[in-house]
């Protein structure tokens, strides 16, 4: 009795004061790796301003006060046109559609391309087991590289237009939530997906009816997520070409004095949709996981 | 021959989980297989089933060694022998019906399933089979807000779907009252003495081997230990399967309505059953 109570390895066994010990110790590490960490941020933060003060050709802090001249000439300007902006405003709506397009379709493409990226590199969903490690380092390959990057080279290739842009935020998308899917695909609870091996399911069965209803609340809201990103990087990247309100914004800035009234329509128009999208889609989401 | 099972094993690293298992079923019977926990008998039972992949051996299935099974021919295998396990394992947020339609899946293609057209034939058959099994009120519920022993039902009506030549049941209530238990058990007797469909049935207690099934398989450590008809079952023969000592009790392993305590519940249950 007393061996089984003491457990087969009476040595394992850890000693009763050791639990408060350890933690005290693994928290004093933790305190000060965060110190560490927090000198590192301050060295790095002062040496980059540095750098930054040194090449600047005017000198950073030389140019500081000039940081609200321009924003002030716009929008005088602008206050002067005032009665231009809501003609503007509606005027620029076409590439605000375009814009907000291009971020709808890449969401949608990236996300069905993340759901079946997820579910091939999960453990114990996986199709092909063994491809899990180079499906890992291929999502993480496509998280990697930024959206611009790969919208530049596909401009360069493809010429500008909203078709780069859908790519290269297709492309970030999947990688972004490939992984995110997986985290939570990983905490399905597997039982559905053996009954359904047990009736002889196909692996596309299996992960219809067995996974997608347990992770769809939270691969939403993901995804929702996502699409408010995805509309902000179609706008950003309208600026090296890619069409949409960020061209025009571009064109507008570029133009210099005379224009700024546009560039204070594009910026209210672009603020409001996406203060609108990130409400709605903050509520929805909201609901979808607490609702579940 | 309807099952000839020649040295089976299962390795787990270096340990035999089941060790060289041999045993052949002439006709279609109700066979129970007892023994402690880790004695293998999930294992045996997945690999007939093709949840597991057996290391060695063969299971001839009216002649066809159905380990050698790939592809869309090991599904069709799978589909004509159904399992029901512990757990139910049925997708909680789909309603029974759903649940129960997932029988066919081996037959239908994957577009077509997905988007959720059944045949109104299959849909029809599925409520047949529920009221059959007694839970036909349950059927547009979903499977997660009925109880163990309704969801156990469910899953049984998932196996009958299949229209399986053989049921295997992994400890089917082990995690369910005794009064569950009991209609659980008497719902697989009968589809067994009705539709002449071989079961297999992995159960934890001696008394239900006994009162359920034709022949009783012991298994220790991953071997076979004991083969005969439950008269054959003795304590003592009981004591060497479950490798107990001298205090062994049978209650000890009993979910038995008759061996609780309380006569007031055997008369609610009995009630309750009729
Ligand atoms: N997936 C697995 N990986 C490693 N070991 C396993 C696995 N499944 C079962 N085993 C081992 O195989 C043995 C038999 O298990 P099991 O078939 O579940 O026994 P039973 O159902 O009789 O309780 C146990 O020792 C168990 O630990
Ligand atoms: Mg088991």
């Amino acid at each position: 009795m007393v061996d089984i109570a003491f457990g087969p390895e009476p040595g394992k066994r850890p000693d009763a004061t050791a639990p408060g010990a350890a933690y005290l110790a693994a928290t004093r590490r933790k305190r000060l790796y965060g110190g560490l960490l927090l000198v590192f941020f301050v060295a790095t933060m002062a040496s980059g301003f540095l750098v930054a003060q040194d090449r600047n050709a005017g000198g950073f802090i030389e140019g500081l006060h000039r940081l609200d001249d321009f924003p002030a000439e716009v929008l005088s300007e602008a206050w002067e046109k005032r009665a231009n902006l809501p003609g503007l405003m509606w005027s620029y709506t076409g590439s605000l559609v375009e814009t907000v397009n291009i971020a709808l379709v890449s969401t949608l493409l990236g996300v069905l391309g993340a759901a079946f990226l997820s579910l091939l590199m999960t453990r114990g969903l996986a199709r092909w087991p063994r491809l899990i490690p180079a499906l890992r380092r291929v999502t993480d390959a496509l998280r990697a590289i930024p959206e611009i990057v790969i919208a530049l080279v596909l401009i360069y290739i493809l010429g500008g237009g909203p078709i780069p842009a859908m790519i290269a935020i297709t492309i970030h998308t999947m990688g972004v939530l490939g992984k995110l899917f997986s985290e939570v695909a990983e905490n399905a609870d597997l039982k559905p997906v053996e009954g359904l091996a047990s009736v002889g399911a196909t692996w596309g069965q299996r992960m219809w009816f067995g996974v997608i209803p347990q992770v769809a609340p939270n691969w939403l809201s993901y995804a929702l997520l996502r699409f408010e990103i995805n509309v902000r990087a179609s706008a950003i990247l309208g600026f090296v070409g890619a069409g949409g309100i960020g061209y025009e914004l571009k064109i507008a800035m570029q133009w210099g004095g005379g224009r700024y009234d546009q560039v204070v329509a594009i910026f209210l128009l672009l603020f409001l949709t996406i203060a609108v999208i990130d409400r709605v889609s903050d509520q929805w989401r909201h609901r979808l996981v607490k609702g579940n | 021959m309807l099952l000839d099972v020649r040295n089976v094993s299962r390795l787990f690293g270096t340990k035999a989980a089941v060790d060289e298992v041999s045993f052949s079923v002439a006709r279609s019977g109700f066979v129970g297989v007892i023994g402690r926990s880790g004695a293998g008998k999930s294992t045996f039972l997945r690999m007939m089933n093709r949840l597991t992949d057996a290391t060695s051996g063969e299971i001839l299935f009216e002649g066809r060694d159905i380990l050698a099974l790939t592809g869309a021919e090991k599904r069709d295998w799978q589909s004509q022998c159904a399992m029901i396990f512990q757990q139910f394992n049925l997708v909680p947020r789909m309603d029974v019906v759903s649940n129960v339609l997932h029988g066919t899946l081996a037959h239908r293609s994957t577009l077509a399933s997905m988007f959720g057209f059944w045949p109104d034939d299959d849909v029809l058959k599925a409520l047949a089979i529920l009221d059959r099994l007694g839970i036909a009120e349950q059927a547009s519920k979903r499977a997660e807000a009925l109880s163990g022993g309704q969801q156990q039902r469910v899953a049984i009506a998932r196996a009958l779907m299949q229209d399986p030549k053989v049921i295997l049941a992994d400890e089917p209530i082990a995690s369910l009252d005794p009064m569950n238990a009991q209609v659980v058990m008497d719902t697989l007797r009968r589809i067994h003495d009705e539709d002449n469909r071989m079961v297999i049935a992995n159960l934890h207690t001696l008394d239900t081997a006994r009162r359920y099934c034709d022949r009783v398989i012991g298994m220790r450590d991953g071997r076979i230990v004991f083969d005969g008809t439950p008269d054959q079952l003795t304590t003592g023969v009981a004591r060497d399967i479950y490798g107990a000592d001298a205090s062994f009790s049978e209650s000890a392993t009993s979910t038995s309505i008759d061996a609780l305590p309380s006569r007031g519940d055997d008369a609610y249950a009995r009630e309750m059953l009729a």
